[in-house]
């Protein structure tokens, strides 16, 4: 019979191990629908590869992919450690954009070097009271914030074309919902010639850096880790868990706003409907591979970033559909997931015990 | 006022109500079932869009329509057998393995629709289920059209209302389900397997759930479009709350949802001059999340939902 044992201990090496086992898995799976396509599996590979590092151009494009990725990816891994179930990224990230684009197009005309830091704070306001919302509907009504924060996207997403069709419609957009572009003195500026890499990976970086510091250092980053191992003890011991959670709540969707305001003023310059490609539901598989660590989100976001362009690029090279990535991406979820399992469990098949 | 009254008194917008319920009773008593077991289902989003897939592919690649139901259904039970496995044995967080199933089964669906249709302009269509014709009871006035011109799965969605209610309330396995969900302990001390009734829930509940999926593309359209399950899905795990995961309540939720649904478009026709069309949009998403708060003091949450069981540890 098969015999479950709990570990003690979980050690280092398979807290990292298990993540890249995971996206190895995947990426080997990956053959399964290469085959099913009819593609030479090798040289799709080598397209993948090539695709992402065979240049500085296709390099700096996964590292422009990497950036709302890692944005996202710390705005899960922020709230799922108070186990605070933010599944509403990809509406915070819209939220973050439109308050981009409502500061950044003129509506305030400050001083050339506080536009930036404006635009970041309001879109960061916008994405946090996002999520905000559903945390209040948890605390005070106990609403699941699950299925509240997974509606709300939707919601958002059909405001924001309201808006596009609506007031914030640019009016020399040739009648495309499309935002006015966004003043100069906010854009976030290129960080290489003729690349489109920008600020907002420096920031991406620099956030991920003070997100790891706050959660690992700080009371507040202990008391999160506390809510989100057992809330009940929490409280016990003096922990004010629901404003805990508003607090995780806030953080988390200010993050993800974040990634909206990057992509609107670091690489679109105007806000349209389909900015996101579901960044927001993208960054849950980034804080699961990173292990819900800040510093994991940065190394999981280029892992995905680099699946979804080289998949991009292997597709426009061999006609096989970049829905690759999709899978190869949510095959390295269910993989780590699984990893998950055996790092805290010992398997051992032993012979039926005669009774 | 009179216009509102004009929408009520007519049939087709009863008859619009169920069309629109449909998809969603089969969501909502999928995840009934699951979540009666112990087992929340955030895979529902993803294996809608399997079930729309595949049932689609099935008949377009030229089987009978009923042949596509069944592989909607069987494909919705693979999901379900891996979400089972990942939660049920392995005892693996149910958010994050359903949210895997659900990015996992579109991806699938996705990336096999493009592999066969790589370059479609307009998605080739398949000849839907058609509205029943049945002497006598299709031609009365309003219960005709509302009723019994319907189509075939819309009586399946309710002939599986019954079922469900039939095998909870009156069936011994319905009694050791709905028990696997409150007190798993007190199951397996019985002798039953507490691993296999999960199990079967969650397959036979992800099996109805593609159903949903196999019925907007059998049945409300014609074709398989990406992006065409919307949402369906979550609205489904909050309609089953609302519901207090009992089966005449989730028919009940589901209609009136569908009620709700047609009533929006209708209003957008009288009064989309005034009122942005993206308002309306909006209701269904707006009204699943205050009916989630109206009632969620209140839910009588199966008790060990969310909770892994091993066998001999508590």
């Amino acid at each position: 019979m098969i015999e479950i044992i709990s570990r003690s201990t979980q050690s280092r090496l398979t807290s990292i191990g298990i993540p890249v086992a995971s996206a190895g898995v995947a990426l080997l799976l990956a053959a399964i629908p290469l085959i099913a396509a009819g593609a030479p599996v090798l040289s799709a590979y080598g397209q993948m590869f090539l695709g992402v590092f065979g240049s500085v151009f296709t390099f700096t494009e996964m590292l422009t992919r990497a950036t709302p990725l890692i944005f996202t990816g710390l705005a899960a891994a922020v709230a799922f450690r108070a186990k605070l179930w933010n599944i509403g990224g990809e509406g915070q990230l819209y939220l973050g954009a439109l308050a981009a684009v409502w500061i950044g197009t003129g509506m305030i005309d400050g001083p050339p070097a506080l536009m930036i830091p404006l635009v970041l704070l309001a879109g960061a306001m916008a994405g946090g009271l996002g999520m905000v919302g559903p945390a209040v509907l948890k605390t005070r009504f106990g609403a699941d914030e699950v299925v509240t924060s997974l509606l709300l996207n939707f919601i958002i997403l059909i405001f924001v074309q309201m808006m596009l069709e609506g007031p914030f419609k640019d009016p020399m957009g040739l009648g495309w919902p499309q935002s006015e572009p966004i003043i100069d003195a906010a854009i976030l500026p290129q960080l290489m010639e003729r690349m489109r890499l920008h600020a907002g990976f420096l920031l991406a970086l620099g956030t991920a850096l003070i997100a790891s510091v706050i959660m690992t250092l700080t009371v507040w980053g202990f008391r999160v880790r506390a809510v989100g191992e057992n809330a009940a003890a929490a409280r016990h011991a003096g922990i004010r868990v629901n404003r805990t959670y508003l607090a995780v709540a806030f953080a988390s969707g200010g993050l993800a706003g974040l990634a909206g305001v990057s992509e609107v003023a670091g690489l679109k310059g105007y806000l349209t409907a389909d900015l996101s490609p579901g960044f927001g539901y993208t960054g849950i598989v980034v804080a699961m591979l990173a292990g819900l660590s800040p510093t994991g989100v940065v190394i999981a976001a280029l892992f995905v970033a680099s699946v979804f362009v080289g998949a991009d690029s292997m597709s426009r090279a061999m006609g096989v559909s970049s829905f690759l990535a999709d899978l190869i991406v949510s095959m390295s979820l269910i993989c780590v997931l699984l990893g998950g399992f055996f790092s805290r469990f010992h398997v051992r098949i032993k012979a039926r015990a005669v009774s | 006022m009179i216009d509102i009254l004009n929408i009520f008194l007519s049939d087709s917008f009863w008859a619009a109500s169920l069309r629109i319920a449909t998809p969603l009773i089969f969501g909502v008593l999928g995840a009934l079932l699951c979540e009666r077991s112990g087992v929340l289902n955030l895979g529902i989003e993803g294996i809608f869009v399997v079930g729309a897939m595949t049932g689609w592919m099935t008949v377009w690649l030229g089987a009978p329509l009923w042949v596509g139901v069944l592989g909607a259904a069987f494909a919705g039970g693979l999901f379900g057998l891996l979400h089972g496995i990942l939660t049920v044995p392995l005892g693996l967080s149910q958010h994050v393995s359903g949210l895997g199933i659900t990015l996992f089964a579109s991806s699938v669906a996705s990336f096999t629709y493009r592999t066969a249709l790589p370059q479609v302009t307009s998605p080739p269509r398949i000849e839907p289920f058609r509205a029943l014709d049945i002497p006598v009871l299709s031609d009365l006035p309003f219960l005709g059209p509302v009723l019994f011109q319907q189509t075939a799965l819309t009586w399946l969605a309710l002939a599986m209302v019954a079922l469900v209610w039939w095998v909870m309330e009156r069936t011994s396995i319905g009694v050791a389900l709905k028990a696997v969900g409150d007190n798993p302990e007190a199951v397996n001390a019985q002798g039953l397997s507490v691993i296999r009734l999960r199990m079967g829930a969650v397959i036979a509940g992800s099996a109805l759930m593609a159903l949903g999926g196999g019925f907007l593309t059998m049945s409300a359209f014609d074709a398989f479009f990406f992006g065409m399950v919307n949402g369906r899905g979550w609205i489904c795990i909050a309609l089953v709350i609302f519901a207090s995961w009992q089966p005449g309540k989730a028919l009940l939720g589901a209609l009136l949802f569908g009620m709700f649904d047609a009533l929006q478009v209708r209003l957008q026709a009288e009064a989309g001059a005034f009122i942005p069309g993206q308002v309306f949009l909006m209701v269904p998403y707006v009204l699943s999340i205050i009916a989630l708060v109206v009632v969620a003091r209140r839910a009588d949450y199966p008790r060990a939902l969310l909770v892994p069981w091993f066998k001999g540890q508590r």
